[in-house]
């Protein structure tokens, strides 16, 4: 079986500082991956860079056998990668409607449509004609994801959706997600919360300083193991 | 009566200033691009307008119909060769870019039409107007030129709410980079805009030649008004440049009935009691320095 996602030696760049150094992986359909890492490490880079937001300094993106690389942030949408941003990045004097119907600029066709995320959403479905500004922390988020869902993704990447909501909302956000993921759409997640990740995904990358330091099944990976590569102490403890 | 009459021929007045802010208020309101050539470019169509009455013997409101479509073909070119590129080097650059536009477009016209007034007819429509009394007539050129302005600017409110196309140009003027995230083709869609804002305002630039006589240096002035009036309808809100047109358009007549040499002078007193009045409540620490002097 052919991978749906292929990233090969990439390589991105903020300026001098290089975020992402060498890395490789590949993603099946259908496989949740959850990148995990402190801050800094690169994963909001990496997901930016597959989404189009950054250009890659080298390396290479394949997606469904297709080279992407050079391919512009709105025609990765075409072709069925969408982005959650960090920080939900909605529209704030576009009513929530508005929100998802900009995203229908893709004319990827689909199950999801504006009536299909406020049924999968209902927290968001009496808000349809109000600011997204207006909106609470969870509800941008949900909006977020719905907005990304418009654009029928076969690739979805989420990055924090966790962050700066309250538990209960956390929750409500990974339940539509595990929903998701039961549907069979391919995801990437960017995570801090270790136990979460490792719940959620098939599978667990682990970045530090701009690498894939680890990675493995769930199954396979302890939490200790996780942690260890989390703060990179398997390294600083090696030349002891 | 005097009084009434004026105030209806600012009204009048106000529609032309609102027609001409129209595709400012587009581009400047909407897309946060500031266009010093707006002036220039309907002049420009003032112009293309004069060539093909001159040598094809037709009426200017047929003349329109070519000269509408090259303004969009303009406007998209201009958008895509020189304002994008100006506006990836930081938000000032076009101001700089479009100063210069204004500059080679006023030196091309007098290269090639002179320094010398041209006009367009207006049609039988021209000299016709209705007398209500003594005092007061109404000129048909006018009140077709209020319900052009009307007609644009409602066109473009309904085009920005209702469309695809407005969701993707209010989405790109928030967060150009989010909107191309979620499929919008950011550039396409402010290429599109500019073509549409270059367009309207050669329409205003034929109105504007069909009102009065036109040299190679108007656009700067026409600018000016059409700048006053956009920011006294509050930047961003459509309905607010012609309710700034129509204000600039009255004060201008009111303060000549004053006196004949405070016409300008009029708009432009209205023009900055809005602007402090506006940094006065949007700014508490504006506000709480005026309450210390006060």
């Amino acid at each position: 079986m052919t991978a749906l996602l292929q990233v090969s030696e990439l390589d991105v760049r903020h300026g001098l500082l290089q975020a992402v150094r060498q890395v490789s992986f590949e993603l099946a359909e259908g496989e949740t991956l959850a990148l995990v890492g402190a801050n800094g490490a690169g994963k909001s880079t990496l997901l930016r860079a597959i989404a189009g937001a950054h250009r890659p300094a080298a390396g290479r993106l394949v997606f469904e056998g297709r080279d992407i690389t050079a391919m512009p942030a709105h025609r990765r949408v075409k072709a069925g990668i969408a982005l959650v941003p960090e920080g939900r990045r909605l529209f704030p004097n576009l009513s929530v409607e508005e929100n998802l119907r900009v995203a229908s600029a893709s004319g990827r066709g689909g199950r999801w449509s504006v009536d299909e995320v406020f049924e999968a959403f209902p927290l968001i479905a009496p808000l349809r004609r109000k600011r997204a500004a207006s909106l609470s922390g969870g509800e941008q988020q949900a909006t977020a994801i719905g907005r990304a869902l418009m654009t029928n993704p076969r690739l979805l990447l989420l990055d924090e959706v966790s962050l700066g909501l309250a538990p209960v909302v956390v929750e409500a956000v990974y339940d539509s997600i595990s929903h998701l993921i039961e549907a069979g759409t391919t995801i990437v997640l960017v995570e801090q919360d270790l136990t979460r990740a490792m719940r959620v995904a098939d599978r667990v990358a682990c970045m530090l300083e701009g690498r894939i330091v680890l990675e493995g099944a769930r199954g396979e990976l302890t939490r200790e193991q996780v942690t260890e590569a989390y703060f990179g102490l398997r390294r600083q403890a090696a030349p002891a | 009566m005097t009084w009434i009459a004026d105030i209806v021929h600012g009204i009048l007045l106000g529609g032309f200033y609102a027609l001409l802010a129209s595709g400012l208020a587009l581009m400047f309101g909407v897309m946060r691009i500031i266009n010093l050539a707006h002036g220039s470019l309907a002049l420009l169509g003032a112009y293309m307008a004069f060539l093909l009455t001159e040598h094809l013997h037709i009426s200017t409101y047929l003349a329109l119909a070519p000269v509408l479509p090259g303004a969009l073909v303009a406007g998209y070119v201009l958008q895509r060769t020189m304002l994008e590129r100006s506006l990836r080097a930081g938000e000032l650059v076009p101001l700089l870019t479009t100063f210069g536009l204004l500059i080679v477009i006023a030196n091309l016209l007098q290269q090639f039409f002179s320094p010398d007034v041209h006009s367009l007819d207006a049609g039988r429509i021209g000299p016709a107007s209705w007398h209500i009394s003594s005092d007061l007539s109404i000129p048909w050129f006018d009140v077709l030129t209020l319900a052009v302005a009307f007609t644009v600017l409602g066109g473009l409110q309904l085009v920005l709410r209702f469309t695809q196309l407005g969701r993707e140009l209010r989405a790109t003027a928030e967060d150009a980079e989010t909107a191309e995230l979620v499929g919008v083709n950011a550039r396409a869609v402010y290429a599109r805009a500019t073509a549409i804002a270059v367009a309207i305002a050669a329409l205003a630039g034929v109105f504007y030649g069909m009102r009065s006589g036109f040299d190679p240096n108007a656009g700067a002035n026409e600018l000016l008004y059409a700048f006053e009036a956009v920011v006294i309808g509050g930047i961003g809100s459509l309905w607010g440049t012609l309710a700034g047109g129509i204000v600039l358009g009255v004060s201008q007549e009111v303060g000549a009935q004053i006196n004949q040499e405070y016409f300008a002078l009029g708009g432009h007193i209205v023009f900055l009691a809005v602007l402090v009045a506006r940094s006065a409540s949007s700014a508490p620490r504006i506000r709480y320095a005026f309450r210390r002097f006060a």
